[in-house]
């Protein structure tokens, strides 16, 4: 797979898949044969067909560490846009801090950023989020940018390669919420190499060999911005 | 439809005012992606149609009671510009456009997985920035791609297409002019894969034979605009290669 170049296999919405395998994700069944749901790109992996979608919303799954937005108070909880079609309750028995009845505004107030986790999803769509957990807490200063969420895997990389890559290469915090929320957090110089690493990241996520060529891209930047400083 | 006239709409070498055979369609061009704040948007050129298409969502819908718990709702609203026709439209919804925009609703609605997204909406939003008949059709052509780029799963993409009569002559496509002083106008939109019809309507009148005719010329032409659908959808992920 490494030596794979080009692109992968773009399938659309009811596109007949004839390769061997157990539906996976983003496939249907009708009449025994496997078609396509999404735009997507065909992976064939474990004995399973998957397409993963070129776009799309966040679904969130229970485990999910996302990064929301406060937009609302309410005497018992928070209300928090994640992204997802749904907004999502933060109770106030879900914080770690001890707070009063009435009172949510005094640690979080609207227009702050969270990194969360999903503690709860139902059949309806509901969603509740939580933040009492090792590393969950409120984000201060840095940037948000969104990115489509099929395409958070290829931002982190393979085991963290790339997010990792981007971090050393630029001095920066990043934090890749699974819902598509991306914080960066760093020298402006450092935010800005990022950013652009990411919108090329988004666009060409259906390639093969994009490491190298986010590699190749971050060292330029880090000669150029070398040159400059002499 | 029902306008009386002299003039010929098929010359004597069975060619049609534009130039096409009674089963040729208007040339057809396709581009996704052209609007960045919307979530999928796909612009169409058909002819002297000019549509463009946006999608938004799914996402939670409001008022409230509008809400379904059990799947999502497909809200496509069809809308011309003052400036798409010959003599300027009064802007707004009117009898017309309303009806169109629930047709073409129940027709999105028939191919997309509305269940997987409880108490949402799913926006289409459909204008017509310049209108030569057959706007409806072409309009369900676009939104299916918008959908496709909104990464909205769907059973398969939708194709709309029209035939109709005119000087006796069942024809595909039908331009403005064939459109208003032609017999009969069917527009129809098909979903390719399994060949079943998501919208059929009838202007004007034709016979039960002309009518099976209309339809199945109808029926193959929808396979040759997906093809097209499918090229365009392909062609934006492609280009990015051909760049480097």
């Amino acid at each position: 797979m490494e030596e794979k170049t080009g692109i992968r296999r773009i399938v659309v919405p009811g596109e007949l898949l004839n390769e061997s395998g157990k539906p996976g994700n983003g496939v249907f069944v009708e009449n025994g044969k496997m078609y396509s749901a999404y735009l997507g790109i065909l992976d064939l992996r474990a004995g399973y067909v998957n397409v993963i979608p070129l776009s799309g919303c966040y679904i969130p799954k229970r485990g999910d560490k996302v990064i929301g937005k406060i937009v609302d108070l309410a005497p018992m909880n928070w209300v928090v846009d994640i992204n997802a079609p749904y907004y999502a309750p933060l109770h106030v028995n879900d914080v770690p801090w001890k707070v009063d009845f009435g009172d949510t505004g005094r640690y979080l107030s609207i227009g702050d950023v969270i990194i969360a986790k999903v503690s709860n999803v139902n059949e309806l769509g509901q969603v509740w989020i939580t933040m009492k957990e090792q590393g969950l807490r409120k984000l201060e200063g840095g940037h948000i940018l969104k990115i489509s969420p099929s395409k958070v895997p290829r931002v982190i990389g393979k085991g963290g390669s790339m997010i990792q890559m981007l971090k050393e290469y630029t001095g920066c915090r990043v934090y890749v919420g699974q819902n598509g929320v991306i914080w960066v957090s760093g020298p402006p110089e450092g935010i800005i190499t990022v950013i652009k690493a990411i919108r090329m990241i988004e666009s060409e996520a259906h390639t093969y060999g994009l490491t190298d060529r986010i590699k190749a891209f971050l060292e330029e930047e880090r000669g150029e911005s070398n040159g400059n400083e002499e | 439809m029902g306008m009386k006239s002299d003039i010929k709409l098929i010359d004597d070498n069975g060619l049609r005012i534009d130039g096409r055979l009674p089963n040729q369609l208007r040339p057809i061009k396709m581009e996704v992606g052209v609007l960045k704040r919307a979530d999928g948007s796909a612009y169409i050129e058909w002819g002297g149609n000019k549509i463009i298409a946006a999608v938004y969502g799914p996402r939670e819908a409001y008022p409230k009671h509008i809400q379904d718990p059990n799947k999502a709702i497909v809200r496509a609203r069809y809308n011309m510009a003052s400036f798409s026709v010959d003599e300027r439209k009064k802007p707004g919804p009117d009898r017309r456009s309303v009806e169109l925009s629930k047709v073409i609703s129940e027709a999105l609605e028939s191919v997309i997985f509305t269940e997987r997204f409880p108490r949402t909406t799913i926006d289409v939003f459909i204008e017509v920035l310049q209108a030569d008949a057959g706007t409806r059709v072409a309009g369900i052509t676009v939104a299916s791609l918008a959908l496709a780029d909104a990464g909205i799963p769907m059973k398969d993409l939708i194709v709309g297409c029209a035939a109709g009569k005119i000087d006796g002559v069942v024809v595909l496509d039908l331009n403005k002019e064939e459109d208003n002083y032609g017999e009969a106008d069917v527009p129809m939109a098909i979903i390719p894969r399994t060949k079943e019809i998501a919208l059929l309507q009838m202007d004007g009148d034709m016979s039960y034979e002309e009518l099976i005719t209309a339809m199945d010329m109808a029926m193959e032409a929808a396979q040759e605009i997906h093809r097209m659908q499918i090229e365009a959808l392909k062609r934006k992920y492609t280009e990015i290669e051909e760049v480097e």
